[in-house]
Order: C-alpha cells, then sequence, then structure tokens
C-alpha cells in the first residue's frame, strides 16, 4: 500500500509546493490523490500526458501533477484539450473541471466534446457550487439550496451532469463521490483507458462555500450526506422515481463502442492519401481552377 | 508582355491565396467556426489539410476554434483560424492567454462592417484597435495587412513565420474586398517564403524553463510530448510557468511579452512607398483604402500636387519611423481609413504636432472611391 502511495507520489509535481490551495476537507484533494494513483498504477507516460484544466479550484488542479500541464481559460479546457490531442493523438488526455466550468461558461463545449467523441476524458468535479468566488450558485445547485446569489433558495432547477452527457453522446460516462475513493480510481482508470470521450462526474464537497450556507456541520457532514445520497446504477433500476428523489445514482451509466473521432479522420485521410488518384485529383482540380482562370488572363495580356 | 511560358499565372481570392499561404508556410491545423467573410478560407483547409498530412476541425464556436488551436501550438502544431469581426470579439480573452503564456498561432480576421452583426457582407477597417487592444491587459500584438491576393500568400506566411519566430499570436488583419476580389498572382516558386520555426530548447537541456525570456527576449518553446514536460497558465507565471504574485516577477512578465515586440517595431515595420522622394502631401493607408488612394496619386499628381502614398503592410506594432523621416518635407498627412478614426491616432502620436493629420472615414460599408480621396486631398489643401 505504502509502495502505491509512493509512486503515485512521483505524479505531483516535484517543484511545486504542498499544500495546495484548497482548504482543509475540500474534496479536490481526493480526486487529485486517485488521479495520480491511477496515473501511477497504468504507468502513464508523464512527457506523453497531458492535464488540462479551466477555472476555479479544480482549475488549479493540474498545477500539480506532475505531466504535461495546462491551465485555462474559464470554461475552454475542452477546447485546448481537443487542439492537444489533435495535434498529437499518442497523448493521453486529461481534463479536470468544476461544475460551473464543464457546464455553465463551458456547457457548450462540452455538449460538443460528447458529441465528437475525441479520446479525451473529462473529470467534472460537481461541489454544486462556484467555491472560489465565494459560494454562488452553479447550474448544479439544487433547486431550494442555498448560494450566495441564491440567498434565499435557489429558484433554478439543477442539471443532472450524467444526462446531459449522455444525451449529447458521450460513449462513456460515470458518476462517483469523493466518498466512494476506490470507486473512483476504478472509474477514472476505466475512462482513461476508454478510447473515445469519457465524462466522470466526481460528486465533491465544499464546505467552504456550499456546506456552511447549506447547514452542514463540517465537511464529515457532506461526506456523510454522500454515503447515505448515493445509490449504485444497480440499486436504482428497481427504486422508484419517488424512492430516487435526492439521491444521486453511482456507477457506470454509458459504456458504449464508436469510433473515434482521429481514428475516423485519419482513416479517412489515408483512403483519400493512399489512392493518390483521389489527392492528385483533388488538388488538381484547386490548381486547375486558378490556372484555367489564370491563363484566360494570360492570353489576354500576351 | 514578355511571353514567357515558363510564370505561372493563378487567378484567385483572397481568401484562397490566404490559406495557399497558410499551407505554403507548413500550417497543419486549423479549427474554425463558419462565419461571413471569412468561410472560404475553413472551406480550403477542410478540403486540403487531410490530403497533405494536417487535421481539420469545425468547432462550436470561436471560443472553441481559438482554444484548439492555441492547443495544437502546444503539442507542436502550426496551428491558424479564421473569422471576422463577430468571432473576432468572442477570441480576445484566449488571444490574451496566447500573448501571456507565448503561445504561436495565426488568426486571420476578414473585417466586415460592425459593430455586433453589422454588415455580414461588407467592408470596413473597424477592427484595428480591437486588434490592438482588444483582450484585457497589457501586452503587445504582432498585425499584418494585406492590399493584393499576392499579399494574401505572402503576408500570412509572413504571419506564420513571426507567429513561431516570437512565440506570439499575430493576426492577419484583411477585410472584405481584399478577401473576396479575386487578382492574378504569379505563383511563387515552392520554399520561397522564409519561415521561422519557434526556439527549440535542446533535448537533453535540464530544468528546461519555458517563460524565461526576460523584458525582450523570446524564451524556447518545447512541446507537449515531447522530452521537455511544462506547465502553462493563464495567471502571471513565473520564469517555470508557475503562478506568482512577486511583484518583480509579474513586472518582469509583463513588460517581457510587451518588449519582445515593440521593441523591435521598427524591423519589424514593412512599408510600401508610391512617389514619397518629393512628396508634399502624404496619403497614409492600408489593406484595400490603400489600393484607392493610390489610384487617387496619379490624377492629385496631374493637378499639380506632389502626393505620395505611404502603406504600411505592419499595422502593428506600429513603426513611426519612416513618418518622422518623411516629416519635415510635408505639408499635411491624409489618413483615408474605413473607420472614424483608428490608425489615424498612431500616426498623430508619431509626428506629434509637426505635420498637420486629417483623417478621412468611411463607414457606410462601401470602400472609397478614388474621386472621394482626391477630392478630400485638394479641399483640405485648399482650405
Amino acid at each position: 500500500m505504502s509502495q502505491a502511495i509512493e509512486r503515485a507520489r512521483t505524479y505531483l509535481k516535484p517543484h511545486k509546493k504542498l499544500p495546495t490551495v484548497w482548504c482543509a476537507g475540500c474534496g479536490l484533494g481526493i480526486i487529485m490523490g486517485s488521479l495520480t494513483r491511477v496515473m501511477s498504477g497504468m504507468g502513464l507516460e508523464k512527457n506523453k500526458t497531458a492535464t488540462i484544466s479551466g477555472i476555479g479550484c479544480t482549475g488549479r488542479l493540474p498545477t500539480y501533477i506532475d505531466t504535461n500541464t495546462l491551465h485555462t481559460t474559464h470554461g475552454r479546457a475542452l477546447g485546448f484539450a481537443t487542439g492537444v490531442k489533435l495535434a498529437n493523438p499518442e497523448l493521453t488526455v486529461v481534463t479536470a473541471m468544476g461544475d460551473g466550468d464543464a457546464v455553465a461558461i463551458g456547457g457548450n463545449h462540452f455538449i460538443h466534446a460528447c458529441r465528437r467523441n475525441i479520446d479525451i476524458t473529462a473529470i467534472v468535479a460537481n461541489n454544486c457550487i462556484y467555491g472560489m468566488t465565494g459560494g454562488q450558485y452553479s447550474p448544479t445547485t439544487p433547486h431550494g439550496k442555498r448560494g450566495t446569489t441564491a440567498p434565499y433558495g435557489n429558484v433554478e432547477y439543477e442539471f443532472d451532469i450524467v444526462s446531459l452527457a449522455a444525451g449529447a453522446g458521450a460513449t462513456f460516462v460515470a458518476r462517483t463521490s469523493v466518498y466512494h475513493v476506490r470507486e473512483l480510481d476504478k472509474i477514472l482508470e476505466r475512462a482513461i483507458r476508454h478510447p473515445g470521450f469519457s465524462v466522470v462526474e466526481v460528486v465533491s464537497n465544499c464546505y467552504t462555500s456550499y456546506g456552511r450556507l447549506n447547514k452542514f456541520s463540517g465537511p464529515v457532514d457532506m461526506f456523510k450526506w454522500m454515503k447515505e445520497s448515493a445509490v449504485t446504477v444497480k440499486q436504482a433500476a428497481d427504486m422508484s422515481p419517488e424512492q430516487l428523489k435526492g439521491k444521486f445514482i453511482r456507477g457506470v451509466h454509458v459504456e458504449r463502442d464508436q469510433p473515434e473521432f482521429i481514428e475516423v479522420y485519419d482513416k479517412l485521410a489515408e483512403e483519400l492519401t493512399t489512392d493518390s488518384s483521389v489527392v492528385n485529383q483533388n488538388l488538381r482540380a484547386t490548381i486547375e481552377s486558378y490556372q484555367r482562370l489564370g491563363n484566360r488572363l494570360k492570353a489576354r495580356i500576351e | 508582355m514578355s511571353g514567357n511560358n515558363e510564370r505561372s499565372i493563378w487567378v484567385m481570392q483572397g481568401n484562397e491565396a490566404c490559406s495557399v499561404g497558410a499551407v505554403a508556410a507548413g500550417v497543419d491545423f486549423f479549427a474554425g467556426y463558419p462565419i461571413t467573410p471569412s468561410s472560404e478560407i475553413a472551406e480550403f483547409m477542410a478540403r486540403h489539410l487531410p490530403l497533405i498530412g494536417g487535421r481539420f476541425i469545425q468547432m462550436e464556436d470561436e471560443i472553441g476554434s481559438i482554444a484548439a488551436i492555441i492547443g495544437a501550438s502546444l503539442a507542436g502544431a502550426r496551428s491558424m483560424t479564421a473569422t471576422s469581426g463577430p468571432g473576432f470579439s468572442l477570441m480576445q480573452e484566449n488571444l490574451g492567454l496566447a500573448c501571456l503564456a507565448e503561445i504561436p498561432c495565426v488568426i486571420v480576421n476578414v473585417q466586415r462592417a460592425g459593430p455586433s452583426t453589422g454588415l455580414p457582407t461588407q467592408p470596413a477597417q473597424g477592427d484595428v484597435m480591437q486588434t490592438r487592444w482588444g483582450t484585457h491587459g497589457d501586452h503587445a500584438i504582432i498585425a499584418l495587412a494585406p492590399a493584393t491576393v499576392l499579399e494574401c500568400i505572402e503576408l500570412t506566411a509572413r504571419c506564420v513565420s513571426l507567429s513561431e519566430e516570437f512565440r506570439t499570436p499575430v493576426v492577419l488583419l484583411m477585410d472584405e474586398v481584399i478577401g473576396h476580389m479575386r487578382e492574378s498572382v504569379e505563383v511563387p516558386a515552392p520554399g520561397s517564403y522564409k519561415v521561422h520555426s519557434r526556439p527549440h530548447p535542446r533535448d537533453e537541456q535540464e530544468d528546461y524553463q519555458p517563460f524565461c525570456g526576460g523584458l525582450s527576449g523570446i524564451p524556447p518553446m518545447a512541446h507537449f510530448g515531447g522530452p521537455h514536460r511544462f506547465h502553462v497558465t493563464g495567471l502571471t507565471h513565473d520564469e517555470r510557468g508557475f503562478p506568482t504574485m512577486v511583484p518583480e516577477e509579474v513586472d518582469r512578465k509583463i513588460r517581457g511579452i510587451v518588449g519582445k515586440i515593440e521593441d523591435r517595431a521598427d524591423d519589424l515595420a514593412m512599408n510600401e512607398e508610391t512617389m514619397t522622394d518629393d512628396c508634399e502631401v502624404l496619403l497614409f493607408a492600408y489593406g484595400s483604402s490603400a489600393r484607392v488612394a493610390k489610384a487617387s496619386l496619379r490624377v492629385l499628381r496631374e493637378r499639380g500636387l506632389k502626393a505620395g502614398l505611404l502603406r504600411v503592410k505592419t499595422i502593428w506594432p506600429f513603426s513611426g519611423k519612416r513618418l518622422r523621416e518623411l516629416a519635415p518635407q510635408l505639408r499635411s498627412i491624409i489618413v483615408p481609413e474605413m473607420n472614424l478614426g483608428q490608425l489615424v491616432t498612431e500616426v498623430e502620436r508619431a509626428v506629434a504636432g509637426v505635420v498637420p493629420v486629417r483623417h478621412f472615414g468611411r463607414v457606410d460599408g462601401h470602400l472609397f472611391e478614388p474621386d472621394q480621396i482626391t477630392d478630400f486631398v485638394l479641399e483640405e489643401i485648399a482650405s
């Protein structure tokens, strides 16, 4: 066990000083711990891995991970990740986003990334709040819960990230929580190995900004809530909507085969270029269309 | 004509020429979102990149497009996107990230009349200041403006080269007239443009520091997947790339990304001069407006006015050197722009009251006509 921990530790940047920027009791350290265990367990080559994030508390996660790391603008991690992966498909690309980052400001990129099926793993740390800015309600803050911008309770209804990802066409969709750490490790590994776009929603806790406003007595209280509110996909299958109220369903929700974007693109390109007549035809057609016009002009000026 | 059959003359559109220039300069990644009047560039790239070993992707919006080209560049590609005013506005935040994180990429803006949706199919030169100051915070930018279809090839290739050389985003500022105009071009021989590659660190170098340029230098750039792994952030960072709030480090970083470009403004200046040797009235113009200004010169000379034209191809960084050199011989500088006064403010700054500077703006969605400029100049001189 301790050897595994030591190995995982090597996936933290040696010259980046700990502790992290995160508050005591925050769930993000658990997610980062899981990610380093999975990366080391899989033996991911650090130089061939890119960890990419947007803005917010979760956005700080790559700063500590000893791979190539990219901390981008708010909501845009998947746009950057798309470019990184397309330019160098041999890289393993993992993005880490919070709920506001992934499905509010980055919602458009999120659904289109799900639809495209590029081989990127998207971790969404869902703590139901904008933590770094001090507790404003997010698209996953449950109806009625409080945020600093929902002082009387949230009027809006929340996104179900799993349904959103599945509906948008993601080929691997799972949910677990920072309480269910062993499951988190297993799911993260499966998601990274999945050849296509994978979404892992990790229900997390922000005591500082969410817990205090919503009558949790401390981080431990929030972990208890996670323990008690989680039902497995299997259990949920036999439960009525009434019974499922206030629960979240953990486990793998979607896992299906669909050709990956770059694979399809490159195959098409290969077909086009193996048949040199197609390349020639296409390039020649372009050149000739310009030349035809040019020749007409040349005839006139000569 | 010489009748030399070796010459290969093509007729193409500015947008197509821009694409040809990009491919010639080694662009192998393009991400874009459809927008008039730039879409032909994306269409060309979609058709040709898979045939020559590159990759194209149509993103969900312009924010995603610029994010993707920055990401691709970090992973080693030569990358480009193309858009117009509304899309360019959406790109501003990530443009700033590319400036701060010193990531080369090329953004083509085929300007149309704004603000807002404006006139999607009509030309303007209203994005000159947005190009310079559109993203928040202190930074510098390189922007080039072609005036001919051939220049769309040449300057796009030059943009790629400069972005690599300076580790910075570079903007090609076209306008609808240049983008959609068809013109004959003599096809440049392969390899006729020298295109720089970004400075690379040595593979075996230990303790690679990706942002060690200091106040005016350009630090070597590794790529994701290569022998060096590194951290990149939009937070203000130290030489290693980690966030810093140490005043000296922050100051050095910001002065560095500005200094590496602004300190070389005179070297980066590309001008074309017409009849400036003896001119007393100088027309100062760029892009499609400069074509019209050039046409008006002949009439002005026939009317006995010693007029000349200084056409700038490098819009940013702005170099006032040539203007200051010409100033002593000038009675007046006239700046026709398809806006209500943008680059003219830099001209005024450069000559600092030594010569009167007058702006002539048109914002009705149409290009100037030569007579308009001629009449304006004659009226100005008479008054």
